[in-house]
């Protein structure tokens, strides 16, 4: 028997992620000027940098609560009631994770038993129907449209219910997309969630990239606290992705669930992330908002290039991608994005990688400088104009 | 100059803080306005003297071409009528004097002086700046090693380390 057949039929299963594939062709050249990074550009700031220093030279290396330091708990807390006036209870409804990433695959796996079907709006990050099928669930795509900006709709998510649905897997801002809801929009998906008793696991990870107006936590919605499993974390609001920290809050009962199995896979995120996290609260709201503020500059910058250059772009209103359309330029995204990687050595990211909607896009990061955007603009203007004619 | 346009001309400013050499078309798209309009913003700076000079940082040393660089702390009695502004006024214009700020504290102006080696600066110090009417000290400190400059840190081991692809 060859290993591949000893891999579980549950993970062979799952394909590979389409972003994969697509960064092993780009890891074989040079020159190339990538939009199709998933993380900020800036280096986590410095006084945060320096919080992780101070405490490892005052001996901060051990493990900590299962649930992550009390005061990181306290913090993010406090925050919320702050930003959104929603209230947990530190020290029973908040577990700090590595990452959203964890986060969303304890969600996952406290939530569902075998056949359990979990509404997940396309396109999306990558990660969300890998973790509802190895948690045994199946993840039921919900197609949102270009029309209506990437917002899924009721009508949509209703059509896509049956009696074994169990919970609805949303991300706004959106990656790849960058669409947001608004409170209303938000507001008819929770009445939707109430009226068929679905759990909501809301990954608001770019909540602080929001542009024009304020982002809405789906928690602060009447009702919608105890329904919601909220998921957010420090890698795109602080430029920390590497550090792996992130939270997820809800109802104490299903927190402690989530708790036993992180208990047991990971015990705790590391304590430096979770005090260079501390510093990022308290003391890192002015970096992240210059961070916010230079991409909001970038943003416009690109639908405005992409635009000129004859490509449909809707305006994103958070995170840090444009998703244009390259419907007419005849190809499709994997063509796209391969032919101009290999004509003008642009990397960005096929839309179908995001889900099957996602086909007649591409997504295109901007947490980049401005002159590597002015430059990327120039090097895809040379390859659709000919396109386009 | 309007409410909006002073706070156009602010943010065209913090762009151009971060990177000169931009041109007006990459400007004019992250700020939302003409090419024209931002050519016509940037004279109106540099006529208000607000956008007073863009100049390189250079590591001197790097480039074989290393100067002497001293602060000198000067204390001074300041003139009748015309206070402080009026030795400022004689100091600086010197070409030796890189940077010149008026201080609180113990010592009265902050003088950035540059010269070919320690004997010119010194020079300059005790036939210059000391013999000034009014001038009553100076403290000389050499300095040793540049780690950062306006800003800008001059041995900076930060690198974009990100994958080219990633979710
Ligand atoms: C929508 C979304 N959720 C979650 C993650 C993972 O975040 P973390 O670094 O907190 O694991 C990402 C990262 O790209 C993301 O885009």
């Amino acid at each position: 028997m060859s290993w591949a057949d000893r891999v579980s039929p549950l993970v062979r299963s799952i394909p590979p992620s389409g972003i994969r594939r697509f960064f092993d062709i780009v890891a074989e050249m040079s020159g190339v000027v990538s939009l199709g990074v998933g993380e900020p550009d800036f280096v986590t700031p410095w006084h945060i940098r320096e919080s992780c220093v101070h405490g490892l030279q005052r001996g901060y290396t051990s493990y900590t609560s299962n649930y992550g330091l009390l005061e990181l708990r306290q913090e993010i807390a406090r925050m919320l009631e702050a930003d959104y006036g929603v209230v947990y209870d530190p020290k029973c409804e908040a577990l700090i994770t590595v990452g959203v990433s964890e986060a969303l695959d304890l969600a996952m796996r406290a939530l569902l038993s075998p056949g359990d079907e979990v509404l997940v709006p396309e396109p999306c990050y990558v990660s969300y129907n890998a973790c509802v099928s190895l948690a045994g669930g199946v993840p039921v795509s919900v197609c949102s449209s270009r029309e209506n900006e990437f917002r899924v709709t009721v009508d949509q998510l209703a059509a896509a219910l049956t009696p074994r649905t169990k919970a609805l897997l949303i991300g706004y801002p959106n990656n790849p997309t960058g669409a947001v809801m608004s409170r209303e929009d938000l507001a008819a998906i929770a009445r939707f969630a109430e009226q068929h008793d679905l759990i909501v696991i809301s990954d608001e990870i770019y909540a602080s990239l929001t542009y024009d107006g304020e982002h809405t936590c789906f928690a602060s919605l009447p009702d919608m606290r105890d329904r919601t499993i909220l998921l957010n974390g420090f890698s795109k609001a602080y430029a920390m992705t590497g550090w792996r920290i992130g939270y997820a809050m809800g109802n104490a009962d299903f927190i402690g669930a989530m708790t036993k199995i992180h208990q047991y896979t990971m015990l705790c995120a590391p304590i430096t992330a979770q005090i260079a996290a501390i510093e990022a609260i308290k003391q890192g709201t002015a970096s992240r908002n210059k961070m916010v503020d230079e991409y909001d500059r970038r943003r416009r910058l690109m639908v405005d290039g992409l635009r000129n250059l004859g490509l449909d772009c809707f305006e994103p209103r958070g995170a840090f991608y444009v998703f244009p359309s390259i419907h007419n330029t005849g190809l499709t995204s994997l063509q796209f994005a391969e032919q101009l990687l290999q004509a003008e050595k642009v990397a960005l990211v096929p839309g179908d990688a995001f889900g099957a909607c996602g086909e007649g896009f591409v997504r295109c990061s901007y947490a980049s400088s401005s002159k590597n955007l002015a430059d990327a603009l120039d090097r895809i203007g040379r390859f659709v104009t000919p396109l386009l004619k | 100059m309007s409410e909006n346009n002073l706070a156009q001309k602010q943010d065209l400013l913090r762009l151009l803080d971060q990177d000169y050499h931009q041109t007006h078309d990459q400007l004019a798209r992250q700020l939302g306005v003409t090419p024209a309009l931002v050519g016509q913003m940037i004279r109106e700076l540099e006529d208000d003297r607000i956008l007073v000079k863009c100049q390189p940082i250079i590591n001197w040393e790097k480039a074989g071409l290393e100067d002497v660089v001293a602060l000198i702390e000067v204390k001074i009695t300041p003139q009748r009528e015309v206070g402080f502004d009026a030795i400022a006024a004689r100091i600086y214009r010197f070409p030796e004097v890189r940077n010149l700020f008026l201080m609180s504290g113990t010592y009265d102006l902050a003088v950035t002086v540059e010269g070919a080696n320690l004997k010119e600066v010194a020079q300059f110090v005790s036939t210059k700046l000391a013999t000034i009417d009014g001038v009553v000290s100076t403290t000389t400190h050499f300095v040793l090693k540049k780690y950062k400059e306006e800003g800008v840190i001059i041995d900076d081991e930060e690198a974009d380390r990100r994958l080219l692809v990633t979710p």
